[in-house]
Parts: structure tokens; sequence; C-alpha cells
């Protein structure tokens, strides 16, 4: 399982600034998911129409989820499918060993799955000698230097080019050694040959899903490397993960969500596989698997039915928020410090985790709001992130500091005139400073933030309210 | 039970209990008559421009098209497709009727085997179900005759499509595949395996930059037939191929 840091978050964060690898890939965010996000985007008049559609569908099935998640599952058994209910991480662990050990498994492949990080899955098979083997080029070299993701849909996200050559050389040690990697190629084809004879001796594969399907029984996985094919077709055994919130009543209604998700990711029109398993390997068919089971987890989402949080169930794991937002973009996946990285993982990680070892993430926000002007299924992310710090400071989790000052605040806030004398004399003070140069090189107080930008002084002529009656008064 | 533990849970969160017998039947008929949602304007034009869309989507995703005029001109194009990728003459086939029903006497060198993909294999020839032109995508249902591996083991994937069985975007896909096939396990239309593919696999896991070919065939090259004078052919070969596979399953009307 991800180890939790969450509550270091700012420990974590003040290291990732320091970073300079971190901050070398990170300086990619820009060019690579914004301007492919905006571009695809702008190929869809509709795309705006779209992401109302995707949320009507999300709301209309989670109104009713526990008939679609009914529909879906006898749709399973229909088809020679097992499905597994489990309330917990504990129990769907379980499930997962006890299936691999039934099928005398060694190895498993996997797929990249978020609620396999989730669950842990790796550590628990490993700790009962089976060998987990990660198969999305990025997870794979996670795996090798033993690291978690650091973003929900390009794991290694945080790597350089000169750390997957140093990884491949230490953990590829029957290659020469004075090998050359001259382009990125040479990397992945290392990966693709040392893997495909993994695929290949595979017992069980395990894979996540981005949408099961109420009407066909079927679970939906989207990737592009085809990894995940490779995994759920080779072995005897498939195994899919699934949480509760990903069942969608339709194939249109899958269809409209996908035609959101790829755009909203990496910028594509289309992921290249979008592969719908349905059941076993029929009679006279020459490939497939024999066995297929949906482990159907909860772990934590039944409860925000009914709470402010239900709308966070909509998320179809795009990761829009995060690559759009300015704190991932200073520090990374990493100091979040669990699984869900980014605004989307500020809010889920305390529903999940608790409020309080999670209690910075959703303060670590500038409420900008481009995360929800983004997100496909529009999820109030900044209003949901600002029910977590009212709670926060419900539950006396806030500390001392920000308590006593948002109460000197709250005094002058309800005391109008208080409040205007005050920010009367700040602003008199904050022109006599920045006196003549238009803005501040130094601030009483204030150096951590002017150590590396400038404020605007405020111009002559007092505040927005006092000029605003004097205005009246001269009747403009 | 956790099934029961989860599904009250969800229930005390709505503040019901089991949902009535009615409202129940509504969900139901939404599944039963699956409604369509918003469909995009860019694939609602006329029949030429549709496969002209299609074949733009797929070359924007790295793949390849060769237009030919009937399935007696595919071993020319595999052979000479092969040659110009300076790949082997090799080709593992699809066990699929119209694959099998070429003359391929005219290129004797090429070596063929009909099968599903193994380790090893270098090229395939798989038989596309339907081609989506809003995006460029290939549909393989997979069944006795279209095995999913095809679609996976080599580095190079020929794909054989029918100008006919190009359709606007993925819904109409859906009824087709709703009309035309029938589950032998489930009753239902829906595959084992479905592939959606658009495009040559590929990652873009270092350092955000693509590269072509991660674990998935590297070349996609279709083999695009101009049949739309026979447009329902394909589907009745199709039947046939089933109903051989499975004795005893009776076509299902209108295959």
């Amino acid at each position: 399982m991800v180890h939790l840091t969450s509550p270091a978050f700012k420990e974590n964060a003040a290291r990732a600034l320091a970073d300079p690898g971190l901050q070398k890939a990170l300086a990619r965010t820009k060019p690579q998911f914004h301007g492919k996000r905006a571009k695809a985007v702008a190929g869809l008049p509709e795309f705006e129409q779209l992401r109302n559609i995707g949320r009507d569908i999300k709301n209309h099935t989670l109104a009713n989820l526990d008939h679609y998640l009914e529909v879906y599952a006898a749709n399973v058994e229909k088809a020679g499918g097992v499905v597994h209910w489990c309330s917990t991480a504990d129990e769907a662990r379980a499930v997962v060993l006890e299936i691999c050990r039934q099928a005398g498994a060694k190895t498993v492949t996997k797929g990249k799955s978020m609620i396999s990080e989730e669950l842990g899955i790796n550590d628990h098979l490993e700790a009962h000698g089976i060998t987990p083997v990660e198969t999305d080029l990025g997870e794979y070299i996670l795996q090798l230097r033993k690291e978690p993701p650091s973003h929900i849909i390009g794991p290694a996200f945080h790597l350089n080019r000169e750390d997957w050559e140093q990884s491949f050389r230490e953990s590829h040690t029957d290659l020469d050694p004075k090998r050359v990697f001259t382009e990125r190629r040479d990397i992945l084809t290392e990966a693709r040959t040392k893997l495909r004879s993994r695929f290949l001796a595979a017992d069980v594969g395990i894979t996540g899903a981005n949408f099961l399907i109420a009407e066909t029984g079927s679970s939906v996985i989207v990737t592009n490397e085809g990894n995940g094919d490779l995994t759920q077709t080779l072995p005897k055994v498939h195994i899919a993960l699934a949480s509760i919130e990903k069942v969608v009543p339709t194939l249109e209604d899958a269809t409209s969500l996908l035609r959101l998700l790829a755009r909203s990711a990496t910028g594509q029109d289309f992921s290249v596989y979008t592969t719908f398993s349905t059941g076993i390997r029929r009679q006279g068919d020459l490939d497939g698997p024999e066995q297929y089971h949906v482990v159907l987890i909860d772990n934590g989402r039944s409860n925000m039915i009914g709470t402010d949080f239900q709308e966070m169930l909509r998320c179809i794991r795009c990761a829009a928020c995060m690559n759009h937002c300015p704190v991932y973009g200073a520090t990374g996946g990493h100091a979040y410090g669990w699984v869900y990285p980014g605004p989307m993982g500020s809010v889920l990680t305390p529903t999940l985790v608790g409020v309080d070892k999670a209690g910075h993430l959703p303060n670590a926000s500038t409420f900008c709001g481009r995360c929800e002007s983004v997100c496909p299924v529009k999820i109030p992310l900044p209003k949901l992130m600002r029910h977590w710090r009212e709670r926060e400071f419900e539950r006396h989790l806030t500390p001392g500091t920000i308590r006593t000052n948002l109460r000197l605040w709250a005094w002058f806030a309800k005391r109008p005139a208080a409040y205007r004398a005050v920010t009367r004399m700040g602003i008199g003070a904050l022109g006599l400073l920045g006196r003549g140069k238009g803005a501040f090189k130094w601030l009483p107080f204030a150096e951590g933030w002017t150590r590396g930008r400038d404020l605007p002084a405020p111009e002559p002529g007092g505040t927005f309210m006092a000029r605003y009656a004097k205005a009246r008064r001269q009747g403009r | 039970m956790s099934k029961d533990a989860i599904l009250g849970a969800i229930r005390r969160g709505l503040k019901r209990g089991p949902l009535p017998a009615d409202q129940a039947a509504m969900l139901n008929g939404r599944i039963a008559s699956h409604p369509r949602h918003l469909i995009p304007a860019r694939s609602r034009i006329p029949r030429a421009e549709q496969i002209a869309l299609f074949i733009k989507n797929v070359e924007k995703e790295f793949g390849t098209v060769q237009r030919i005029p009937d399935l007696a001109g595919v071993p020319e194009a595999v052979t000479d497709y092969l040659a110009a990728q300076n790949l082997p003459a090799r080709i593992v086939m699809a066990p699929h009727p119209e694959l099998e029903s070429i003359d391929w006497t005219a290129r004797p060198l090429l070596a063929r085997e009909t099968r599903r993909a193994q380790e090893g294999d270098l090229v395939s020839l798989q038989h596309a179900w339907a081609g989506v032109a809003e995006t460029g995508t290939l549909f393989f249902p997979s069944d006795p005759v279209r095995p999913a591996t095809l679609n996976l083991l080599p580095e190079t994937e020929i794909v054989l499509l029918r100008a006919s069985a190009i359709v606007g975007a993925y819904e109409e896909a859906w009824d087709r595949l709703r009309a035309e096939r029938k589950d032998p396990m489930t009753g239902g239309w829906m595959p084992r395996n479905l592939m959606l593919v658009t495009g040559p696999s590929r990652s873009a896991d270092i350092e955000q930059t693509l590269e072509l070919g991660a674990h998935g065939p590297r070349r996609l090259h279709i083999l695009l037939v101009e049949d739309e004078a026979a447009p329902r052919e394909m589907s009745r070969a199709e039947a046939r191929a089933q109903a051989t596979a499975q004795p005893g399953t009776p076509a299902a009307p209108g295959d």
C-alpha cells in the first residue's frame, strides 16, 4: 500500500520545491498537458454540452446506484463471471489472494489501476509468495524503483530520462551494461522485450476498470500501450478491480463519458485501446481467460453518498484537475502523501483516510478554480475543498495560530467601521513603504513571500470603500 | 454479507429502501431503450465524406490506410506492404471466412498460417467488424473467427475493413452490434471481448514524449475495400461462420 505521508504535506512540499529533477519534470506539465487538452477540446464544439451530459449521467447513476449495481452483477454472472462484493480493502485483498491461490499462481501481471494502489494489492501478494508484475511502462519503472505513482494517468511523470536509463541498467543485469540508449525508443523497446515474457508466463492478470456497464455486465479499460489487453487476454484468469461508482447504465452512457475522458486526460480524441470485457472465453474462442472475476470495492465510497462529497463520486480519473493545478504543478504528486494527488486527491483522500490525517490537502489550494473549469463531469472541487476546511475547523483540527488569526479577522469583519479604519491605516502604511517604486522589494513580516516576487504597492487615494463613499458624495 | 452491507449503506445514504417496483421498472426501461445522448456533428456528413473522415482520423493517430477495389486485391496489397516495410513475407491470419475466401495462389511466396497469434509472430492479418469515422476507430468483437491476440502480439497488424462497415458515430456501431450479433453464452449480443482500436500502440510515460509500439503493434495498416455497392455481404458471411463454430446455435433473425 502507498505509505500515508499526507500529515507531512508541508515538509513534503518543501522538499519537492527544492528537488531540481522533479522541477525539471514538472516543467513539462504545461506544454504537454495544457496544450493538448485545449486543442482536443477546441476540436469538438459540443464539448461543453457533453460536460453537462457527463455530469447528468453520473448523477442519475449515483441516485440509483444500488439498482444499477445489481443489474450489472446479474449480467456478469450470465456471462460466466463472478462478482465479489467487498466492503473494505482487507476483504478485497483477501479475495484477490484467494483467487490467485486457487489458480496456483506464481506470477500475476497487472494493468495500471489506482484502486490497486489504494488496496495495496502488490505488497499483499508478495507477502504471500506471489510475484506481481506491473506492465504499464510507467508503473513498471516505479516497481523497479519501489516508488509510488505521482500522477493518476502518468505514474512516472516525475522521472527524467536519465532516471529511466539508470533504473534499467541497475535492474536488467542480464543485459550488456555498456549498452547505449540513444533515444527514448531504446528504453521502450527494452521494456517491451522484458515484459513480453512476463505476459506470456503469467497465471493471472489483474486490471482496473474505467467503467462498468450494467446493460451488458462489461468492464471497460482504456489504455494506450496495450498492456492492459495483454494482461486480461493471455492468462487463464482475469481479475477486474473496480470501485462501486464505476458503473453506468448503458453503452450510450459510457460512450458519452468516453468522448470526455481521453480529451480531458491526454488530449487524444480517443485512447488507442478501449476494451470491453464480458465474462469468460466462449465455446470455440481461440483466446481469452477461462475465469473472469470482478472485485467490486466500496472502501468508504458508500459513506459519501447523501453527503456534500457525493459529487466526488462522479470522478472519471482523467487527471485534468491536477494537470491544471498550480499547487500540483509546483510540488508534484508525491507531496500529497497518498494514492490520489492534485485537487481530486485533496477532496478524496480526507474521505478515505480521515481529515485528521489529510487536512493539509484541502488547504493546499489557491482556490483559483481552474480544476473545476476543466473537470469533464463538473465536480465543484474548490467548493468540496472548502467543505473540508470547514469540517477541519469545526473539529478543532486547525492549528492555533490560524484559529486565533481567523477569530481576530472575524471580529473586524463583523464591525465594518473598525474594519475600514484598520484597512485605511494598513493601506496608508503600505503606501508609505512602497512610495515611488510602485512595488515592494521588502515588506515587514512577509519576507518569505517577497523573496520570490513583488507585491504592487497601493495607489494613492485611499481604500476602495473610501473612494466609493467619496464618489457617492460627489454624486458620481 | 458484503453485498447487503454495501447496498444497505448506499440506500441509507440515499435515504430510502430498495427501489419500489415501478421505479425499478423505469430504470430497466431506460437500459432496454438505451437512449442516445448528444452525438457530435462532425460525423453527421454525406457518406463519401464519412469515409474520408475515417481515413483522416486513422492517419492523425499514426495508422495507415490503403484503398483497394475488392478482396482480390488483398494478396498483392499485403505482400507489397510487407516488402515496403522490409518485413519477411509471412503472416498469421484470422480464421475469418472472408479472409479464407481470398485466392492467395497468385502470391505463392507469402507464407500464411491461420490461427491465433503467438509469441514470435511479426505480422497479423485481422478482420475488422466496423470502423467509426468520428475518431478513426476500429471495432473488433472477439469470436472464433477473430481472436483478440491478433490485435496485440505482433509488431505489425494489417486489418481488412470494408468501406460499407464504416459508420459515423460509435452509437451506430452499438446498434449494429445489437441487431446483428448473438452471444452463444448470454443470449445477448455483447461478445466476450470487444476491442476498439484507434491507431498503433504507444506510450508517453518517458518524459511525456510519444513513442509508438509500446506493448501492442507498432504499425497499424488498414486495407479498405471499396464495396459500397454490396453493404450487407460481410455480416452474412460472419453469421455463417458463427453458426458453423457453434453447431446447434440458430442464426438470429436479421443476420
